[in-house]
């Protein structure tokens, strides 16, 4: 048994756990590489079946390839795929790129503020709704490929949400299943204990958990995963021949590619290895985080 | 490899940890500057642990309040070091750091000495199963590195670690981590008298815990699937292998039910077919026989079969606010099963801050440790945790959330653990006919259950039973009314009038068994056996359904109907119906 299928083995746990202590489960799905790593983890636990929901969260901003990409492994796989967008916000042009398109003189300060507000809205507010059926949900038909307003409207008692430890602070102080109140505040300082492979699965009316089955993996883990697996990911990731390309997938708007001539996942693997990006943190391509952005946006329930 | 660091708080765990990450490079470049100068600007004097310090809360405070996972690399190997807090407040972020590191580096300021939760933590350390322990004796720089002073701080420790039983640790280092000293390199003009290994040397020849393969099998059972819906139907019994290794064709027992069956294939998504599997892999099985068992059951061989009983001795520690306390069911899980437990016994509550000292309670407060018995509503498969890990540790649930855990050390005998022996013996050693339970269950509609009327004499338990016998059937179900006065005048004729009840109570246990292994539902009604001998009956068919039935004015203990003496018989009837859908005897979901 290698480090890769201690992970792998460790997470099939931890999937099996939530399904069974969690009848009103889900799993978000971001497109990118580590919740697609997570999907193929979930058809490892359930025999090749993924038996609940995905939800995806739709700002509207997402490169197209990524919804493509997302819809055809959706129909492929005959997953359950829910939708959900922040329609007001979108209607209402509450959006920083329509801000800064009004207001293109926009300070650096204002700009940081703006992205954190609009992933705050199309984001966190979004996800929330969704998760807890207040918001309309749009569920994939699997014989037609349409989507069509989901009838289920029941909250979510169970979440699944690929967050590693390595990624960035605030992440490294998750559990593998930890409570989220009323609210959807995550109380860092007061987490219930987790011994052994005993996880928190009694909760409160109201309340839910999040589950982080790849709590444990790196950055370089997941993309030697790909590897073995040979799991298809969006294309975004690799080099088109212009020395950039995405690390980590956002909006299109709030999100730089990096320098780095990576053309294929074996070039990802030895310029991870290289320690190339040491010194570059994962997510320096997401405007949105600034210095407490994304624990901000993370108590507030975005992922 | 995961290496937790623990102590108490202030030794300077945090420190070490920064200075680890700063000695071995793996800090992002410029990181350490930026603090330094981040500190300087704001004229507070430059820490390590400011480096870890990532969220707002713990800057705030100016504490490690969670466990914090770190990344470095030697020259060797990957680390994670999950940084503990120290402070006794935050004893469950310590535990949920701990439970999962391979290795533990205990701190112990030299100055100050050993300290409560320096006891504590090593108390905990060897409950939590941690073999390897490094200490280090920090801040040696504040004692002019004495090696003196070091020295009597290690027979201390030792001292204490030897009374209470925790393995003795691989090493005692004298540190000092704000000077860098045998942290990744040893000055010999600061510690000339230290001759063994640096932290960063003792961890990279640290052995990876062997992979639990030569121990007897167990395997916790996780669920049971069947994707029918998606087109699928395989049934198939998951779970994670937590010891041994299991072929194709084994033949393996499940407890506690006892059904005995074989492996027909191991199952897998996108991976080569196998026909063995061993310790460590989260798989799945198909059986040669559709038996039906249900999570919490272990699988195991049937040679080395786990422990069955109710009375398990352990130890524990207590975290919840609310303290531990007799009288009051608790839910306890323990590998993957769950059921209600409550405290038989306070045998002590252990002192953890004071070296060996105990207790006088009746209950277990929070950050206590105790030894005590517990009692779990239905017998249980478990293991000593010297035997095996995964099966011989638990956590106990109080409403939501998780506020105590332990190891089982010992188990304690109950008085049906005669009768549940000698099921065992049977079962394992059951000669099956050509026609399985499940065909029987297919054929019928149903799997076999004892509906069990018992009550005071006269209540019209007969009456019920012969009613519900016949609705049973005459929906086409196959049941068998069984009365005790027939076991009275044949099986038992040999038996005097005085014969011991237990005696009795085996034998129409035996003969339950033999009709519920004919695939029917029993309902039985007798007045020589009642209410109190329900566990005895239920240790004889461990794999049946048994649904109890009370007739009359209750007698206050639990059973799953109580139907009073008036009741009109089609309600009863009804209910009864009910029950069996329930649990899904008559509705079966697979
Ligand atoms: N003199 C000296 N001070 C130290 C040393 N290690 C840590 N300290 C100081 O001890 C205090 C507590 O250290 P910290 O790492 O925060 O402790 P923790 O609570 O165990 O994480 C800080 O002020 C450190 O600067 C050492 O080796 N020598």
């Amino acid at each position: 048994m290698d480090h890769l299928d201690q992970l792998e083995q460790q997470s099939v746990y931890i999937f099996r756990e939530a399904f069974r202590h969690f009848e009103r489960l889900c799993m978000l799905w971001s497109i990118g590489k580590d919740s697609t790593v997570m999907l193929w983890l979930a058809r490892k636990a359930f025999f090749g079946h993924v038996p609940f929901p995905l939800v995806h969260v739709d700002t509207s901003y997402k490169l197209p390839e990524m919804i493509a990409y997302r819809d055809k492994l959706a129909f492929e796989y005959k997953l359950q795929m829910v939708v959900g967008q922040n329609k007001q916000a979108l209607d209402e042009g509450d959006t920083f790129p329509i801000k800064l398109s009004k207001n293109p003189g926009m300070s650096k300060e204002e700009q940081a503020i703006n992205r954190t507000k609009c992933c705050g809205r199309l984001k966190a507010d979004a996800l929330g709704a969704t998760l807890h059926g207040t918001g309309v949900r749009m569920r994939m038909n699997l014989v037609t490929g349409k989507y069509e307003i989901d009838p289920d409207k029941e909250p979510y008692t169970g979440v699944i949400v690929g967050a590693r430890a390595d990624e960035e602070g605030s992440r490294s102080k998750e559990r593998y299943f930890s409570p989220r109140d009323k609210h959807d505040n995550w109380d860092v300082g007061d987490q219930p204990p987790e011994f052994w492979n005993q996880f928190k699965t009694d909760f409160a009316p109201g309340t839910h958990v999040r589950i982080h089955p790849l709590l444990d993996w790196t950055e370089l883990n997941i993309w030697e995963y790909i590897k073995r697996e040979s799991i298809p990911t969006v294309s975004l990731y690799y080099d088109q021949g212009e020395g950039t390309r995405y690390r980590s997938l956002g909006c299109g708007p709030c999100q730089a590619p990096i320098k780095s001539t990576s053309k294929n996942v074996d070039d990802i693997i030895a310029e991870l290895k290289s320690g190339a990006l040491r010194n570059v943190a994962e997510r320096s391509g997401r405007l949105q985080d600034g210095k407490h952005g994304l624990e901000e946006l993370r108590r507030k329930g975005y992922m | 490899m995961n290496v937790v660091i623990v102590g108490h708080v202030d030794h300077g765990k945090s420190t070490v940890v920064g200075r680890l990450l700063a000695d071995t490079d793996a800090l992002p470049q410029g990181k350490l500057d930026a603090v330094r100068k981040e500190c300087e600007r704001t004229g507070k004097p430059f820490e390590y642990a400011f480096l870890l310090d990532a969220l707002e809360d713990e800057q705030d405070q100016g504490i490690t309040i969670d466990t914090a996972r770190c990344f470095f690399k030697s020259s060797k190997r990957d680390y994670i070091i999950i940084d503990a807090p120290g402070h006794i407040e935050f004893l469950k972020n310590m535990i949920s750091g701990a439970a999962r590191a391979e290795a533990a580096v205990l701190v112990i300021d030299a100055k100050e000495g050993v300290r409560e939760n320096s006891r504590r933590h090593g108390y905990i350390l060897s409950m939590l199963g941690i073999r390897q322990v490094v200490v280090c004796v920090n801040k040696m720089d504040l004692v002019g590195y004495d090696q003196k002073h070091f020295e009597t701080i290690e027979k201390e420790y030792r001292g204490f670690l030897e009374s209470i039983g925790a393995v003795s640790p691989r090493q005692f280092i004298p540190i000092s981590a704000i000077e860098g000293e045998n942290l990744a390199r040893h000055d010999a003009k600061k510690t000339p008298w230290y001759k063994g290994p640096t932290l960063l040397d003792v961890l990279d020849t640290l052995p990876k815990a062997p992979p639990k393969i030569d121990q007897p099998l167990r395997m916790p059972v996780q669920a049971v699937y069947k994707f029918t819906k998606q087109g699928d139907d395989r049934r198939i019994v998951a779970g994670r292998i937590e010891a041994g290794r299991v072929k194709v064709g084994d033949k393996i027992v499940f407890s506690p039910s006892n059904k005995v069956t074989t492996i027909r294939s191991i199952e897998g998504f996108n991976t080569a077919p196998r026909t063995e599997i061993e310790a460590g892999w989260s798989t799945g099985f198909t059986l040669s026989e559709e038996i039906y068992i249900t999570r919490g059951e272990v699988m195991s061989h049937v040679a080395k079969s786990p422990l069955v009983g109710t009375r398990l001795r352990v130890n524990m520690i207590w975290l919840s606010k609310k303290p531990f306390v007799s009288g009051r069911d608790y839910k306890l899980k323990l590998g993957t099963s769950a059921m209600p437990v409550r405290i038989h016994k306070i045998q002590k509550v252990i002192d953890a801050s004071e070296a060996g000292s105990t207790l006088e309670k009746d209950h277990v407060g929070r950050h206590d440790v105790a030894d005590l018995v517990l009692e779990t509503r239905q017998p249980i498969a478990f293991d000593l945790t010297a035997d095996c890990e995964a099966t011989g540790r638990f956590v106990i649930v109080d409403e939501y959330d998780v506020a105590g855990g332990g190891i089982i050390t010992g188990v304690v005998t109950d008085d049906l653990g005669d009768l549940r022996a000698e099921a065992r013996t049977r079962d394992f050693n059951w000669v099956p006919g050509g026609v399985t339970a499940e065909n029987r269950a297919t054929r019928y509609g149903h799997r076999s259950a004892l509906v069990m009327f018992v009550g005071k004499a006269g209540v019209g338990k007969h009456q019920l039973a012969r009613a519900v016998e016949k609705a049973l059937f005459d929906a086409g179900r196959a049941a068998y009314m069984l009365d005790g006065k027939n076991v009275l005048l044949g099986v038992d004729h040999d038996l005097w009038v005085d014969a011991a009840q237990s005696e009795l109570v085996r034998r129409f246990g035996e003969v339950v068994h033999l009709l519920l292994n004919a695939g029917l539902i029993v309902v039985s009604t007798t007045n020589a056996i009642g209410l109190a001998d329900a566990s005895a009956v239920q240790s004889l068919i461990p794999d049946a359904p048994l649904i109890l039935v009370e007739v009359g004015e209750g007698s206050g203990q639990a059973c799953d109907l109580l139907v009073g003496e008036h009741e009109p018989e089609a309600e009863v009837v009804a209910k009864i119906a009910a029950l069996l859908d329930k649990r899904q005897i008559t509705d079966r979901l697979n």
